[in-house]
């Protein structure tokens, strides 16, 4: 019994809440366009339809995971160039700083209309927004191997590119998942922020769209889309690297 | 006969963080004979460390000449091996390709050669049933071994070991001095041993160099007088506690403090 309440203690959690939630709303009989009830948004759900939610969430996802997988493409490069050249890494950390330091949502409708309506601005965007924890724990991660294995390394006479792939690249998968599990939440953060400036299809646009319509139970539905779409990617880095690397899990920190 | 390693008139200076120099070595003279086994001992900060790393080419003086076999060190070398305090072994590795790594690391690849070899070595230090296993499977000690091994599997004609046993509890320490004993008489080779423990320099060493601070220099060589092999009756033999004696006091009376 125990060990049943310690296993689904956060569902248990999640479940009172839901309970409340719905209680409060028809006790103190709060309107629907305040805060819907979860038995009003789930029946606002199912009105959408399966085809459009699809519709939504496909654009939503698409656009969150090539920002997603290009933040990654340009984030792994940019780390390596950071740790192994002192030269490079003060030309591009006051970049990238710069970068980190300016509020993507306020320049994102900028970036709109600098690049145009279309998928691109709105890729642009979220890697914007994903990119940099990426970066930063990919090098701290390089740099955190012990020094006597970059001697050992150095004493064999190896080549960087091996330095780099065979001990240095390992030593940071700790790292690397650690910032990608932020990463994928930022950019669904950041494919939302875009759709919120210019879109026509996706869960953000349907958000502002239906917000301002008053439909808000469909605004909350597309709300615990997203959310959940959030928690199935994180669950999905999180087993990739289990699966992918097990022997790194104990040096996660 | 030449040696095998040469320090003459060694200077090294670094530049510390706030941007100070500091001299780590000043004027260190030192030979090593062929398969000598030598022990360097001296307060933290001497630059023990420092020397081991121009021996293997990690590091140009600043002034002064090092050289292995007559040539000036300019670059690290094949004839070496390295062991340091802690394993270092990589955790994403089974034992024996961590053993194997050093090939895979400078040539790509393993052949079988090398894979036999690692097997050899792995029985050597007595963990033959422990190839497939990963390093945090296996205790401190054993790791150490793991790293000994990686390090002989060129078979070098020098090895440099820096505190290689530090990190280990007391009883694992003797085991391990006594296991390095026998490795270097199967395959001798000339060591230079870097440690704290005048006990451990007295039993492995020919002789022992004690170094002092700041700058670090070269304050005494000291040849052991015990008869080898040196076995559990050398650290019982009134002349060990002697000899350790005598050296501690040597040691103490250089601090500056
Ligand atoms: N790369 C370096 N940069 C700056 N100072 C260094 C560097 N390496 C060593 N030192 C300094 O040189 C001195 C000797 O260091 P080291 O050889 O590691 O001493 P030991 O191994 O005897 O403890 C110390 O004062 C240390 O701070
Ligand atoms: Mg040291």
């Amino acid at each position: 019994m125990k060990a049943l309440l310690n296993r689904y203690i956060s569902l248990i959690a999640f479940l009172v809440v839901l309970i409340a939630w719905e209680g409060a709303c028809r006790l103190l009989e709060i309107p629907q366009y305040v805060l819907p009830a979860p038995s009003v948004i789930a029946a606002a759900i199912g009105d959408v339809g399966l085809g459009r939610w699809l519709e939504h969430t496909l654009a939503t996802l698409s656009v969150a995971l090539v920002g997603f997988a290009v933040a990654i493409g340009l984030a792994l490069p940019l780390a390596i160039g950071i740790v192994s050249s002192p030269l490079l890494a003060r030309l591009l950390m006051p970049w990238l700083v710069v970068i980190q330091s300016t509020p993507i949502v306020a320049i994102a409708p900028i970036i709109v209309v600098t690049l145009g309506a279309g998928v691109l601005p709105r890729v642009v965007i979220t890697t914007l927004i994903a990119f940099f924890p990426i970066v930063v724990s990919t090098a701290t991660g390089l740099a955190s191997v012990p020094p006597e294995l970059v001697e050992l390394s150095r004493s064999l006479r190896a080549s960087r590119r091996r330095e780099y792939w065979q001990i240095r690249m390992p030593f940071a998968i700790p790292y690397i998942f650690s910032a990608l599990k932020v990463a994928i939440t930022l950019a669904i953060v950041g494919a939302v922020v875009a759709e919120f400036v210019a879109a026509e299809r996706g869960l953000g646009y349907l958000i502002l769209f239906t917000t301002s319509s008053f439909k808000v139970p469909v605004a909350f539905g597309a709300l615990a889309i997203l959310v959940s779409c959030s928690l199935v990617l994180y669950g999905l880095i999180v087993w990739l690297h289990r699966r992918l690397f097990p022997w790194s899990l104990g040096l996660d920190r | 006969m030449n040696p095998v390693i040469e320090l003459a008139g060694v200077t090294q200076t670094f530049v510390s963080s706030d941007g100070t120099p500091v001299t780590a070595l000043q004027n260190v003279d030192l030979g090593l004979r062929k398969h000598e086994f030598v022990s360097v001992i001296g307060p933290s900060g001497c630059g023990k460390s420092t020397i081991l790393r121009l021996i293997a080419g990690l590091l140009r003086p600043s002034g002064g000449q090092v050289s292995i076999y007559g040539l000036p060190v300019t670059e690290p070398r094949d004839e070496i091996g390295m062991v340091f305090q802690k394993p270092t072994l990589l955790p994403w590795l089974s034992v024996l390709d961590n053993i194997t790594f050093p090939m895979k690391h400078k040539y790509g690849r393993v052949d079988a050669r090398d894979a036999e070899r690692a097997r050899e070595l792995l029985e050597m230090i007595g963990l033959a049933d422990f190839g497939h296993k990963r390093p945090h499977e296996l205790s401190g000690g054993m790791q150490q071994r793991v790293a000994i091994a990686r390090s002989l599997l060129h078979d070098p004609d020098i090895l440099l070991m820096d505190e290689p046993f530090s990190a280990l509890d007391a009883l694992t320490r003797d085991e391990m001095s006594f296991e390095l004993l026998r490795i270097w008489n199967e395959r001798p080779k000339t060591v230079v041993f870097v440690t704290h423990s005048i006990q451990e320099a007295l039993l492995l060493s020919d002789r022992i160099v004690v170094m002092s601070a700041r700058p670090g220099r070269v304050s005494e060589i000291i040849e052991v007088p015990l008869a080898r092999p040196r076995t559990l009756e050398t650290l019982s033999n009134p002349l060990f506690n002697q000899l350790a004696n005598d050296i501690r006091v040597k040691v103490f009376s250089r601090r500056p403090e």
